[in-house]
């Protein structure tokens, strides 16, 4: 789900002048999903601490799984092993180039699956510092890019969603070049332009030679003062998984 | 010692006369170089009042801590066809919701149209914005929006009234806490831009703002204002002492005095770093008043040997320094301790305010005394010839002074009759320190709120974090039946306006699982069902519009908020005990929590402050008797003082009584205010009652009248100026200024009296018997 794919949608007229930083920007995106492309599968363990102004920790721990899609966006599943009380529940996400993600919850206490408002997701994810939208695969239609400016190896190129119901009026990405234009810090403003947050990736690792992954997430909420940190464990690239393994019975197959 | 302390005082005179230029250029430098230290910073942040150990803050704190902070502006649109439930007011509602998001620092936006209603349809749960795309909506669905609101218990009291003829939306910030003097400003600007650019394009509503924000701006330009009272009392002061003095150069060396005296005041607000508050904001008025009495005592006696007794200038103004530097050193040094016992409270504003004018007051003895003579000795004065009038205002206080004496004992026991009865009602004031009572009404803030009060919800509130003793534990059934417990017995007392708690949450969450259906409309009773329903509900949410307000990280706790009618504090303080005790009773013990809320703390600010003040005032008053003991040479005198220091401010509550019944925190303060001038009656009408006594063997009948002779109409000039400047102040639509400054009038009248009546009566009592006592 940390596989960020993105491509350039429209060049708005209005920022005509910019052309130049526009392309730039959407270049390099461009090259960061290509480092990406072609991991087929993939399945973690995470584990969430969120932590608030006063030390307070609280953890949660999930498995993910996602699955690389051309035609469309990836599908992914995740399923929450602890607290107790909401172990097995488990969402499953359509990732759409165009329009609203579908997406539902499995709820085992009931057995029932039900769909969630794919409008709002801009909301935090489960009470932390990570919204939906800075966790699921960011699709290219959904943003305009801009490059800022090069420092070394790294890539400043901000982002702005075009989704109105973005909670973020731009994000500042970081791509370093020299490492596969792996994520290092981006940086969240909200939609009256004031920073809101950062989101630092630490201790990457490199898998099946070509596929940088981030050991480590970190979330600074800068008004709050919160934070939340996301932890991964037992990368596996060799699940094979295929789309029947993304569907609603596979949804409440997998809460057990 | 008085005949060092009068040679000491004489050579002073001397050599202030005779190197003139010398002190006059000295005190200019001084009062330059502390002026160019000064800085004038305002600080309007509620938080202000509240000290860093204070434990209402510390808990208030905490709480905000645990969830997020609650600082907030509530904008309340009454349209004018008294319909909030048309198409184009559910536009203008959204687009102002819209633009609210803009406000600097907010963190949300709570409005009708953009409240998250829950609903089903099928299986599936809808969550979204009560009204969206206002635009399209249809006559039917408009109705169908009105009747989910004004029946929903989270909406109702809250952002609609029961009408729904008015509507709130209520803007959360965050403000960094960095510089609330820059911070907040920059919200109210925007918020303010924000509201005129909405009132201009739908001129179908009136908008009227509270909120902590708005308090704190109240705060901020109430300090302002009350510092430009200023103007109004250097007019007054320049009236008072033309009149008094007849002469335009001992004007102008009195205003150079006080101008002084604010300038150093000023300097050390700079380099103590203090920044102004509403309270503190009233030094100048303080000092202008207080500065001016010194400079009079010496100007009046200086132009009257010099008119009236035939002295050369030079000699006046040495034989006025020789009369007067005593007496005006005592007054300095009792005021000055009186101010430093504000220190003693538990409000930082008026620490300041005490040490401000403390510091000002020491700089008015100081240049009373050196550039006031100096500047006398420089400018010309030429001699009047209205000596008739001074004649006449001695024998009138000759005579008040005779008709007193006759009649000792029964005026000791018609005054003492009195102060007892007004002891008696100064004990029935009580504490109110609600602060949207603080402003009069010609503050927008105070006609907002009360608008907000009288219309759809309360402005002051109650929170209280509840506890389930474990992680997750806000799931569990018991907490909840608990919880839902609580909010139902709220519910049923009548201050409460609203609730806001988890369990409508969960409620609601429960209802919409199955299919809508009323009958679920209650807590669930399976744990993991509740957690997963939460799960779902919290997924479902938009940005800024989630439950961590309400539930901690942990799910362990919840918050609570219940809004109440404005009831004064003691009723709210007793209706938060009630709560506190019924959840004692009723829960186990994780569950127990006290209410906080910026309502309370201001609610108990005032017992809190009389609880330090009484200390610092026992304090004062022991230490400005040992003063006088020392200074008036009598152990007797010394004790007897008490009496005339002690019974004016017992007077002032008295009559406070009859005016308000209720006090506030700024009230609290006026002893240490007022103790200066008291004991500045007390000390000349006893000093010149000893010296009869003492130097001329008068009996103490006649030096009752010599002591009226002398000093009367001196008392009665200086509290005219100082009614005068606190009769200024009265005028602020601040409460705790202007409450302060008014029963402050009253304290400095009945001190004037009772130094007339009561303490003259006293000592003719004392003294016969004292010497029948010899006698027998």
């Amino acid at each position: 789900m940390n596989k960020l794919i993105f491509t350039l949608l429209l060049i708005s007229p209005l920022i005509v002048i910019s052309q130049t930083a526009e392309e730039k920007g959407y270049q390099i995106v461009s090259k960061a999903i290509d480092a990406d492309r072609g991991f087929g599968s993939s399945s973690v363990d995470l584990k969430m601490v969120l932590k608030n102004k006063n030390g307070q920790v609280s953890e949660r721990t999930l498995s993910n799984k996602t699955l690389e899609l051309d035609e469309d966006g990836d599908k992914s599943m995740i399923i929450f092993t602890s607290p107790k009380d909401i172990k097995g529940t488990s969402t499953l996400t359509f990732t759409h180039k165009v329009g609203a993600d579908d997406q539902w919850l499995f709820l085992p206490s009931i057995q029932r699956t039900k769909r969630i408002s794919s409008s709002n997701k801009s909301g935090p994810f489960v009470g932390s510092e990570f919204a939906y939208e800075d966790l699921s695969s960011i699709e290219l239609e959904k943003n305009t890019y801009k490059f800022i400016k090069q420092d070394g190896d790294l890539l400043y190129v901000e982002q702005d969603p075009v989704d109105p119901k973005s909670g973020y009026k731009k994000r500042i990405a970081v791509y370093n070049k020299a490492k596969g234009y792996r994520l290092e810090t981006i940086k969240f403003f909200d939609r009256k332009g004031a920073l809101l947050k950062t989101l630092t990736y630490l201790d990457y690792k490199i898998y099946k030679n070509k596929f940088w992954r981030a050991s480590k997430f970190e979330m600074v909420n800068h008004q709050s003062k919160k934070e939340t940190q996301l932890f991964f464990e037992n990368y596996n690239f060799e699940v094979n998984l295929k789309e029947s393994d993304f569907t609603e019975i596979a949804l409440r197959r997998s809460s057990n | 010692m008085n005949q060092i302390k009068k040679s000491f005082a004489e050579k002073w005179g001397h050599f202030v006369v005779k190197n003139k230029w010398t002190v006059l250029l000295f005190s200019i430098i001084l009062a330059l170089s502390l002026a160019s230290q000064g800085k004038m910073e305002f600080d309007g942040d509620y938080h202000v009042f509240f000290s860093k150990s204070n434990p209402e803050l510390e808990a208030f704190d905490a709480l905000q801590e645990k969830y997020s902070k609650v600082d907030n502006i509530i904008m309340v649109l009454a349209p004018k066809n008294k319909n909030v439930f048309t198409k184009e007011n559910l536009i203008a509602i959204e687009e102002l919701t819209a633009e609210a998001w803009n406000t600097p620092y907010s963190s949300r936006v709570d409005a009708l149209t953009n409240y998250q209603h829950t609903r089903a349809e099928g299986d599936d749960l809808y969550v979204e914005d009560l009204s969206y795309e206002s635009e399209n909506l249809t006559p039917e669905k408009v109705e169908e929006i009105k009747n989910i609101a004004l029946n929903d218990p989270v909406l109702v009291h809250r952002l609609i009234n029961e009408d729904g003829s008015v509507a709130a939306i209520n803007i959360t910030v965050r403000p960094p806490g960095l510089d609330s003097a820059k911070e907040i400003p920059e919200i109210t600007k925007a918020n303010r831009a924000m509201i005129s650019a909405f009132e201009e394009k739908h001129s179908q509503f009136d908008v009227y703002v509270s909120g902590n924000v708005p308090l704190s701006t109240a705060f901020f330009e109430s300090s302002q204002n009350d510092l430009a009272l200023i103007g109004i009392m250097f007019m007054i002061v320049i009236a008072v002492t033309l009149l008094l003095t007849r002469n335009i150069f001992a004007t102008l060396a009195t205003l150079v005095v006080v101008m002084f005296s604010i300038m150093s005041a000023i300097g050390f607000i700079g380099l103590s770093g203090i920044k102004l508050t509403a309270p503190s904001s009233v030094f100048p008025t303080m000092i202008l008043t207080l500065a001016v009495a010194d400079s009079i005592h010496i100007l009046v006696t200086l132009l009257q040997k010099f008119r009236k007794e035939g002295y050369q200038k030079n000699e006046a103004i040495i034989e006025s320094m020789r009369l007067n530097f005593m007496p005006v050193f005592i007054t300095s040094l009792t005021t000055v301790v009186g101010f430093l016992t504000l220190n003693f409270g538990e409000v930082p504003p008026f620490w300041h305010l005490g040490n401000i004018t403390a510091f000002g007051m020491c700089m008015a003895f100081l240049y009373s005394t050196t550039t006031l003579p100096a500047l006398m000795a420089i400018f010309p004065i030429w001699r009047g010839s209205k000596k008739e009038v001074l004649v006449q205002k001695t024998s009138f206080y000759t005579q008040l002074g005779q008709l007193i004496v006759t009649q000792p004992l029964r005026l000791t026991i018609i005054s003492s009759c009195f102060i007892l009865s007004m002891t008696f009602l100064a004990l029935q004031n009580v504490f109110n320190d609600s602060f949207v009572d603080y402003f009069d009404e010609t503050v927008k803030f105070r006609t907002d709120s009360d608008f907000i009060n009288n219309n759809l919800t309360g402005i002051y509130n109650a929170e209280f974090s509840i506890g389930s003793g474990e992680s997750g534990g806000i799931n569990n059934p018991d907490y909840l039946e608990k919880l839902n417990s609580f909010e139902k017995w709220l519910n049923q007392q009548e201050e409460v306006i609203h609730v806001n708690s988890f369990a409508e949450v969960t409620r609601k969450i429960n209802k919409s699982m199955h299919g809508d259906d009323e009958s679920y409309y209650k807590v669930p009773t399976n744990r993991q069902e509740a957690a997963q329903y939460l799960l779902l509900y919290e997924l479902s949410l938009p940005f800024g519009l989630d439950l961590n307000n309400q539930i901690n990280v942990d799910k362990s706790e919840t918050r609570l908020n219940v809004v109440l009618q404005n009831l004064g504090s003691k009723k709210m303080l007793e209706f938060t005990t009630r709560a506190e005790n019924w959840l004692k009773k009723n829960t186990p013990d994780y569950m127990h929590a006290i209410g906080v809320s910026p309502t309370v703390m201001f609610a108990k600010l005032g017992f809190r402050q009389a609880d330090g003040m009484i200390k610092g005032n026992i304090i004062a008053l022991l230490l400005i008797s040992l003063v006088l003991m020392i200074a008036l040479k009598s152990f007797k005198m010394g004790a007897i003082s008490l009496i005339p220091n002690l019974a004016p401010v017992i007077v002032g509550f008295g009559f406070w009584a009859l005016y308000l019944g209720e006090i506030n925190t700024g009230m609290v303060v006026v002893f240490g205010i007022t103790l200066g001038i008291i004991v500045d009656d007390t000390v000349h009408f006893m000093s010149k009652f000893l010296r009869a006594r003492r130097e001329l063997n008068y009996n103490a009948k006649d030096s009752v009248i010599y002591a009226f002779e002398t000093v009367g109409r001196a008392l009665v000039i200086t509290t005219i100026v100082l009614v005068a400047g606190f009769a200024v102040l009265s005028t602020s639509p601040f409460a705790l200024n202007s409450y302060m400054a008014r029963i402050t009038v009253v304290i400095i009248s009945s001190a004037l009296v009772i130094d007339f009546i009561l303490l003259p009566s006293i000592l003719v009592l004392l003294h016969k018997e004292k010497s029948m006592l010899k006698k027998a």
